[in-house]
């Protein structure tokens, strides 16, 4: 096995221990990255020199005993839209294609903290709308299984990076599934975490409400991992919430007996892709035969979470893109005849088509005389799905079922179909409107040798049962162990 | 036909927090352009606010002084639109849920006491500015009040008039500077107001259709304004026109308001919960600790100027009406013993000298405790009242020490008589033909001679002892 091919946990070791520096490590994913970004796409921006200036001094603090982090002197890559001092972070958008921020995001300043080294910024669809990449100003990232797929989205530079081994842990972002899904499609474990959990402050803003940043890694102690380096209450950010955070790796224990787990009905119901839906079945019967307890229930108003979902996170969308108006920062158009011109102007010019829709939407759901309808019900919907979840959890100690209807799908074979785009956050989307935390971990392979994902729901803040249900079914199976082959 | 005015205001007030609403920026006014901002307050990509705690405190010392009802529960939302002094593209301010509701403040007109209503308050977030008039290719923007915290004061349309607007602003006014949540000034910008203006035939119940006037920020334009807006209003339906709903622009040089382009005004702000906040949730407890901490306001100070001091009402009014000037005369009281005459030097030569050199009672030269001490030359004898009118003179140019003043010109009262008999011989002498007039019956002859006594003794001597002498000197001859 290659340096890169390892695992944060493994690389851990061997840093600790003197087996490898992280020097040696960093170049030797720097590499990688050299020989397959050109084919995959993942990064938008490798910071190649500031790597590997800050590997060697991380390499000092581990010589010199300085540093008790488990993550120090790993190699990782953050999704482009979340803040870094002195490095571009452009949301994958032609409006923030020159904007360098003079402040670290919570999350990359707490990785720095951990001795973790930059390897670069991460491909996404503009402003994380989108689930598969396709809507990114630069560039298509490729799902490393197989490159004519797309990775899944927003995140898919994210999952791409780790299942391509260009990084080796990512952080993503997730709305409406934007770390699951890409998670799904490449083969690798992702964390959406509770709201609240994890800061975000300097994460570029999609939808206030919704939006939350999580790890995408290449086995469920990695997950612990990089949750314990990133959770905890930021005072930036005041939606953050002010609790003790466990300790993470605690959680990774091999043992699922009497575990109730709940299985919606509504989720392998019609709408899945039967190879999918086989997939998680046996995943199901593993964690029954480890002595799980699992039982179908129904969530009620599944079918409402999309619109509800897209009407919320629209009318926040429509709000936070506002301040790209080419005034302050970011892209300006060159020619405008006046104030009102220049906003029209820039906005036309420096937001993709999916932005446009989706500010558009939003737009409309928020004003006089269609708020009611619209915006309002759509929160209404947004107690009733938190409602359903509580009662589940009230029964079951976690949830399971599919992240996405399909695998990975072909570049351009939804592109010209928005809404069938939408409706494949069937799965995902509720998680975010109820705030909870999502797993996924790697469960099988379609016959066309595409991984499929697990999604393991949890209550709010139980990430570590998650964490424990995951880390046994993978010691229990061989799945997590499928490698795109690239 | 008579028409009765229908007025609502909505003023804008500063908070006097050290630090802005959503970032830990000052607030200080002044400062190069684009200084006291950051990213947060800039509305770069990513930040987050947090709530500046002092801000909701300083709303509800406001709400609890205005006899509001406080909201256990409130939550922020945002004002979306676009505007280049607005980084974010929103405000972030109160739409349903705001703070304080259901308040009341009682104004006197014409000797009659009126309650005005309180709709709400409410915090927001200031806007930049825009400079327009240096560059003709461009605006240029200062964000620096960008964020600097606000509370919007909606009055119920309870006012009636000109006159009432003015003295509902001037309670206003007086309460927030009290309490201390605002420094009110004007022309920084920290009180603005909106007004709210219909006329309907007197004795009708409905409200005419109204018009609003905005950013009014001087208390004479604000009644200029008013009084515009109400002949206009009456001439257009006078002459058969209708008075159209819309938002009208005041121009306090020429003196008339402006519609604005239809374009301007037709917002549709979009508000929603603002998402990156959390409600704001009031412990009863904490609010009653807020409450038990509001200072004396001028109403009861007004009140206890009458009973306690025996000042007449109106007195007692102004002195109260600002807080630098009651908190100057509380001071001087507490060192004197002569309320009254403390008073009427404050009514009379301080109000003067105030106005002659265009000063605030925030900027008063001497401390109350001089004003007392002067009092107390005065009572004691030590010094005349019309000596005191120089000593005060000097005190407010100077912010000397009157003891000192009159210490060093020389200025005690004269009450040596045998230096005043002198002094009395003397003008008898100068003046036979007053002498001669008083013989005969003329008492007016009496009042020149005690003058010139006075002249010649530069108003040093005590008059009364003056009077006694020169009417011995007199029947002698
Ligand atoms: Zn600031």
């Amino acid at each position: 096995m290659e340096l890169h091919e390892l695992t944060a946990h493994e690389l851990g070791e061997l840093l600790k221990n003197k087996k490898v520096s992280a020097v040696e490590l960093t170049k030797t994913v720097l590499d990688r990255i050299e020989k397959v970004d050109s084919k995959v796409g993942s990064y938008i921006t490798v910071c190649e020199d500031e790597a590997l200036k800050r590997a060697k001094d991380v390499q000092e603090k581990i010589d010199k005993g300085e540093t008790k982090s488990p993550l120090a002197g790993i190699p990782m890559a953050l999704k482009d839209n979340m803040c870094t001092e002195g490095i571009k972070t452009t949301c994958a958008s032609k409006m923030l294609n020159n904007f360098v921020p003079p402040y670290n995001a919570t999350v990359a300043k707490k990785l720095y903290d951990q001795d973790t080294i930059l390897l670069g910024k991460l491909n996404m669809d503009e402003f994380a709308m989108g689930g598969s990449n396709e809507n990114s100003y630069f560039k298509q990232t490729k799902n490393p299984w197989d490159l004519e797929r797309v990775p899944g989205g927003s995140s898919g530079g994210s999952a791409a990076a780790v299942a391509s081994n260009e990084a080796i842990f990512t952080l993503g972002s997730d709305t409406g599934g934007s770390i699951r899904q890409p998670a799904s499609f490449c083969g690798v474990v992702g964390i959406k975490p509770t709201y609240g959990a994890v800061s975000r402050f300097g994460l570029v803003a999609f939808a206030s409400s919704l939006d939350q940043i999580g790890p995408l890694t290449k086995d469920v102690t990695d997950c612990a991992l990089v949750l314990n380096a990133i959770t905890g209450h930021d005072p930036m950010d005041s939606t953050s919430i002010n609790i003790e955070y466990p300790d993470y790796t605690k959680a990774l224990v091999n043992d699922v007996k009497g575990m109730k787990i709940g299985i919606p009905k509504e989720y392998i119901g019609e709408g899945i892709n039967p190879e999918v839906k086989k997939s998680i079945l046996d995943a199901i019967e593993v964690l029954r035969k480890l002595g799980a307890e699992c039982e179908e229930f129904s969530l009620p108003i599944t079918e409402y979470a999309i619109p509800a979902y897209y009407l919320i996170a629209c009318a926040e969308a429509s709000s936070n893109l506002a301040r790209y108006d080419g005034v302050k920062y970011g892209y300006r158009a060159e020619k405008y005849t006046d104030l009102l011109d220049l906003y029209k102007q820039t906005r036309s010019e420096g937001f993709g088509d999916e932005v446009k829709r989706r500010i558009m939407l939003g737009t409309y759901a928020l004003s006089s005389g269609y708020y009611d309808a619209y915006y309002k019900k759509a929160l209404q919907v947004r107690t009733l799905i938190s409602k359903g979840f509580n009662e589940a959890f009230s029964k079951y100690d976690l949830i399971v079922g599919p992240t996405a209807p399909t695998t990975a799908f072909k570049i351009g074979e939804k592109a010209n179909d928005p809404l069938e785009m939408y409706l494949g956050d069937i799965y995902t989307v509720s998680v975010n409107i109820a705030g909870l935390p999502g797993l996924v971990v790697p469960c099988g392979l379609d016959s066309s040798n595409l991984p499929v994902g697990l999604q393991l729901i949890g209550k709010h803040f139980d990430e570590s049962t998650l964490l424990r249900v995951g880390y046994t079914f993978e010691q229990n199976t061989e799945f997590h162990k499928n490698k795109a082959k690239i | 036909m008579e028409y009765e005015i229908v007025i609502g205001l909505e003023v804008h007030s500063e908070l006097s927090t050290k630090s802005k609403i959503y970032c830990t920026c000052t607030t200080e006014f002044g400062g190069e352009v684009n200084t006291h901002c950051c990213p947060i307050c800039t509305g770069m990509p990513g930040v987050l606010p947090v709530l500046n705690e002092k801000v909701v405190e300083y709303a509800v010392k406001a709400g609890l002084a205005t006899n509001c009802t406080i909201a256990e529960y409130s939550k922020q939302d945002r004002k979306n639109y676009f505007y280049p002094d607005l980084p974010k593209a929103y405000q972030t301010s109160q739409y349903d849920l705001p703070i304080c509701k259901n308040g009341y403040i009682d104004i006197e007109v014409n000797g009659e006491t009126k309650r005005i209503g309180l709709t709400r308050i409410h915090i927001e977030e200031d806007a930049g500015k825009l400079m327009h008039d240096e560059w003709d290719t461009g605006s240029l923007v200062d964000y620096n009040r960008c964020g600097v915290p606000l509370i919007e004061i909606v009055s119920e349309p309870d006012i009636r008039s000109a006159e009432e607007a003015k003295v509902f602003l001037e309670n206003l006014k007086a309460i927030l500077q009290y309490i201390d949540v605002s420094d009110c000034k004007m022309q920084e910008g920290s009180l603005r107001a909106d007004v709210n203006l219909s006329v309907r035939p007197k004795g009708q119940k409905e409200f005419g259709t109204r018009t609003e006037m905005k950013n009014l920020n001087s208390f004479r334009g604000i009644i200029r304004a008013i009084e515009a807006e109400t002949k206009r209003q009456i001439d257009e339906i006078e002459s058969g026109g209708v008075i159209v709903q819309e938002t009208r622009r005041w121009d306090d040089n020429k003196g008339i308001s402006y519609a604005m382009r239809s374009k301007e005004e037709a917002h549709d702000y979009r508000y929603f919960p603002e998402p990156d906040l959390v409600p704001i949730v009031l412990d009863k407890e904490w609010i009653e600790k807020i409450r038990e901490s509001l200072p004396e306001l001028p109403e009861a100070r007004k009140k206890r100027y009458v009973s306690e001091y025996g000042l007449p009402e109106y007195d007692a009014g102004i002195l109260t009406s600002s807080k630098a000037l009651s908190d100057f005369f509380e001071d001087a009281v507490s060192k004197s013993s002569n309320a009254k005459a403390v008073s009427n030097w404050i009514m009379g030569d301080l109000m003067r000298l105030l106005k002659e050199k265009n000063m605030e009672a925030e900027e008063i030269p001497f401390s109350g405790e001089y004003l007392a001490k002067m009092v107390a030359l005065i009572d004691k004898g030590t010094i005349s009242g019309a000596i005191a009118k120089k000593v005060f003179d000097k005190m407010f140019n100077t912010g000397k020490d009157p003891e000192v003043i009159v210490k060093e010109e020389g200025l005690e009262v004269v009450s040596d008589e045998g230096a005043l008999v002198a002094v009395v011989t003397k003008i008898l002498e100068n003046n036979p033909q007053s002498v001669a007039d008083y013989k005969s019956g003329k008492e007016k002859a009496f009042g020149f001679l005690v003058g010139q006594a006075m002249k010649e003794t530069k108003g040093k001597a005590s008059p009364q002892i003056i009077n006694k002498i020169l009417k011995e000197e007199l029947d002698k001859m």
